[in-house]
């Protein structure tokens, strides 16, 4: 069943099996396609969009792209490149992301992605402001969706792996976001050991511990360390981690 | 009160067999009694259903038909279209609103009446429309809006409201609407008086369902819907996926800004609609179908009832159709709930799985793996209508009609300032000028192509051809004199794609927003060169990286218009002062913090001094 396949990323030979999508055999072959929305563990759901590659000279999201024999994919061209950083520059400038005062700074993955692809200027787009309310109603973890990039990591982890429902998405277009399974968090069966809350499973600085705040020393925080992406090019890195 | 709302639910839920795949209808039940889906009635309904309060409030939430507040008994919903827009809608709404003593979007205390905007109901041929509660109201002016809103205050069944009624279908009972059909022009594919009832079914049992597949591909028919898929592959795929079930569905969700071809043939031609639905389902091997109406097309659900018990009743649904052993098949009908993205196919599949109407990642694609799973074909209300009418004629009598590449005619919904506006049945490869002809169209200037997310042209393009190969359209033709305003029609659609986006990938549902903003920074007077080629720029970046063909081609207005209309964009563009940013304008930007200092401007501000007050 498991048969290989053998394609090519910038023109370098993958190989792969059937089955995969693009970004897994990809990143068995320690090559680093940026993404935000997909996480090991999860299945992918391609909405971020920031995996975006061409395969055969056509758009598609590398994490929930097959992988097939024989097919050419683009991941590291400038047409791709301006790509993703359109598509950062949208979460932050449609949320509010104020790195300075936030809490996940140093190991958000909005950020450290802003800095791997060398966005210097953030002010390319308008910014949208939004004012959502802040969820603070549980007495151990705080809800801020303004942070939120709606990558639904904390929606899929509730459902498949915790066997729950505590998050899900609500409304629609702009103005879909993440929701609580309660009229608040704290009416949610939520528990401090939820995959769902844990620090690796929001990428940004939306679901924060109380009583955890900055607990890293800036110059040894994640990203201080190495670039996002690091662990996947160096497997090094991945073993020390 | 929470005994009435418990068995509200609870019948609800029995209606439709505790089933949480057919949560949509239960909700729309839920809605129509209540008048809301609040948390309470939330919590009762994941209760009842094995399901969860956020999954519900994600639905309710999505679905522009449900509503978590109180609405009023009465819901008028003002089609907010281009063209009702040019046609007086604001007018109208502010008739409506002075007698109701509403705003848009807001409920009266005493819960009797709601007031909204919505996009397209399909009635752009008799623009201004709208629809109160299901029934539809069209040519409204200010004298006939005071007339209903005071109708209705006396008595609020809208039904009342259909006084004269429309023509051929529209004015039996089980429609009983003032819509007209509007058909201008009849091809002689679908819109002709002698098609023969059931020709085409009889002739598909008579061959192998491989040789209805072989004669659906030769006949060159090309998916209606939009997108132009070959039909007949289409189904090739779908019967070649080993699977024991299979769908077939047809996509009348028609949400197109400017199309109305699909609630005509759903009104006149229900049967030929079915009969293509059957020959479908012959020849992929389907047992069950699907016919997905959109939520505003309601008031035509009895009478296709109708039509499909008299089906069963003739032996044309059922078990072993027209006495064929092993051919069963049967349709229901599935009713949207307000949401456009619904008429993409995934989503649309999406939708009748009672999930948020979000597309479907691809691969697997439909055929493979399509409702629940199985494999499932989706197609458009004419593609249908195509079909049964090529295994009648033979795929060499269509394929004769139109050009290379797009066989046979197509139907245009033609809108807009034209003094014949309506369905016109015209072979494939018609000229943009001869169809504006046609129409009586006097002053074009405009012509959009193809729906909200289709092409623009002005009068150097006239004559280009309407078929795939050059403007292709699902079939919606929105026509603008020259005193319209281009950039407000460029505003408009992005504004409804903005409405309209699932929001499910981040291009799309953020970048569409960005475009509108800079085409409103134009409309303003403080753009410059730069901004020109930041919305090609950003363009590019939303029709590349979105997931479906919203996002693929929501930004089409504005390239379209850039380049068939360079001096409107001109004209509104200025130099920047020593590199200063012409789009910045002082005043307009600390006029809030004036308003909070109470500090105005004798220059600036028109309302100098009242807010001292
Ligand atoms: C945003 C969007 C809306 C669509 N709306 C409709 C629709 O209302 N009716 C329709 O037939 N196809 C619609 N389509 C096209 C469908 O995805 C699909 O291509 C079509 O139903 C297939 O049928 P056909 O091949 O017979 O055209 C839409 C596509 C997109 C991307």
């Amino acid at each position: 069943m498991n048969k290989t396949v053998i394609f090519k990323i910038d023109g370098v030979e993958v190989r792969g099996k059937t089955g995969q999508t693009i970004m897994d055999a990809a990143d068995e072959a320690h090559i680093y396609i940026p993404r935000l929305c997909d996480v090991e563990g999860l299945e992918p759901q391609g909405s971020c969009r920031v995996c975006i590659v061409k395969v055969n000279g056509r758009p598609a999201a590398a994490c929930t792209q097959p992988a097939a024999d024989g097919i050419e994919v683009e991941n590291g061209t400038l047409e791709i490149l301006n790509c993703r950083r359109d598509i950062i520059r949208m979460l932050f400038h449609e949320g509010n992301h104020l790195c300075p005062i936030c809490e996940a700074s140093g190991r958000c993955e909005l950020q450290a992605m802003g800095y791997r692809l060398g966005i210097l200027q953030p002010a390319k787009y308008p910014y949208l402001q939004p004012v959502r309310p802040i969820d603070a109603s549980h007495p151990d973890i705080l809800l801020d969706t303004n942070r939120c990039i709606r990558c639904g990591r904390c929606i899929r982890a509730s459902k498949y792996i915790d066997g729950k429902n505590v998050f899900g998405y609500v409304g629609r277009g702009i103005h879909k976001r993440v929701g609580v399974n309660g009229k608040d968090f704290a009416h949610t069966d939520v528990h401090p050991d939820d995959k769902a809350i844990a620090l690796e499973t929001c990428p940004v600085g939306c679901i924060i511990r109380k009583g955890l705040g900055f607990f890293t020393p800036v110059g040894q925080r994640e990203y201080d360390r190495a670039p996002i992406g690091s662990d996947i090019e160096n497997p090094e890195l991945r073993r020390e981690k | 009160m929470k005994r009435d709302l418990e068995s509200v639910v609870s019948q609800a839920c029995r209606k439709f067999d505790n089933d949480g795949v057919r949560i949509i209808d239960i909700l729309r039940e839920v809605q129509n009694r209540l008048g809301c889906i609040n948390g309470e009635t939330m919590e009762l309904l994941a209760e009842k259903l094995s399901s969860s309060r956020i999954e519900i409030e994600g639905l309710v939430s999505f679905y522009s038909f449900f509503s978590e507040d109180p609405k009023g008994k009465v819901i008028i919903r003002l089609c907010d279209d281009i063209i009702d827009r040019f046609a007086g809608i604001d007018q109208v709404a502010k008739v409506f609103s002075e007698e109701l003593g509403i705003g848009i979007g807001e409920t009266s205390s005493d819960r009797s009446f709601s007031l909204e905007y919505t996009p397209c109901i399909g009635m752009s041929d008799q623009a201004p429309a709208a629809l109160i509660n299901g029934v539809v109201v069209t040519k409204l002016t200010p004298g006939s809006a005071g007339t209903i809103a005071r109708s209705l205050k006396r008595n609020p069944d809208p039904s009342r409201l259909v006084k004269k009624k429309g023509d051929g279908n529209n004015a039996g009972r089980l429609i009983n609407a003032m819509v007209k059909n509007n058909i201008r022009k009849k091809g002689e594919v679908l819109l002709s008086d002698r098609i023969p009832a059931g020709a085409g079914l009889e002739s598909a049992l008579k061959k192998t369902p491989d040789q209805v597949i072989r004669e659906v591909i030769d006949s060159g028919l090309r998916g209606c819907g939009g997108a132009g898929f070959p039909t007949g592959r289409k189904w090739d795929l779908a019967r070649r996926t080993t699977a024991a079930r299979r769908f077939v569905i047809c996509n009348a969700d028609e949400g197109e800004p400017g199309t109305f071809k699909d609630r005509v043939l759903l009104t006149e031609r229900a049967d030929l609609i079915f009969e293509g639905m059957t020959i479908a389902a012959y020849a992929i091997k389907s047992k069950s179908g699907i016919l997905y109406l959109r939520a505003e097309y309601e008031y035509l659900r009895p009478f296709l009832e109708n039509v499909l018990k008299k089906r069963r009743k003739a032996g044309l649904l059922g078990k072993r159709i027209l006495g064929k052993r092993g051919f069963d098949f049967d349709i229901r009908i599935q009713s949207g709930a307000g949401a456009y993205i619904c008429g993409e196919e995934s989503a649309l599949i999406s939708s009748c799985e009672g999930l948020r109407g979000e597309p479907k990642t691809r691969p697997p694609f439909p055929v493979e793996k399509g409702l629940l799973g199985h494999p499932t074909i989706v197609n458009n209300v004419e593609t249908f209508c195509c079909a049964a009418r090529i295994i009648d004629r033979g795929a060499q009598w269509f394929a004769a009609i139109g050009t290379d590449e797009s066989n046979g005619t197509k139907l245009l919904s033609v809108s807009g300032d034209c003094k014949r506006p309506g369905l016109y049945e015209v072979p494939f490869g018609i000229k943009a000028a001869k169809l504006l002809d046609m129409a009586g169209a006097e002053d074009p200037a405009i012509v959009q192509i193809g729906g909200a997310g289709g092409e623009m042209i002005g009068r150097n393009s006239f004559d280009r051809k309407i078929c795939f190969e050059d403007l292709s359209t699902g079939g919606s033709v929105m026509i603008f004199s020259s005193h319209r305003n281009v950039l407000k029609i460029v505003d408009y659609f992005l504004e409804f794609f903005i409405h309209e986006s699932c929001g499910y990938c981040t291009p799309c549902s953020v970048g569409n927003v960005f475009l509108r903003e800079r085409i409103q920074k134009i409309m303003d007077g403080y753009a410059e060169e730069a901004d020109i080629d930041y919305l090609k720029d950003l363009s590019k970046t939303i029709m590349m990286t979105s997931r479906c063909g919203l996002g693929n081609t929501s930004p089409k207005p504005v390239l379209s218009s850039i380049d068939q209309f360079p001096v409107v964009y001109a004209s509104l563009t200025r130099e920047s002062k020593q590199g200063l940013q012409a789009g910045f304008d002082i005043q307009k930007a600390l006029a809030e913090s004036r308003r909070i200092a109470k500090r105005t401007s004798m220059i600036y501000d028109p309302v100098y001094g009242s807010e001292n007050e």
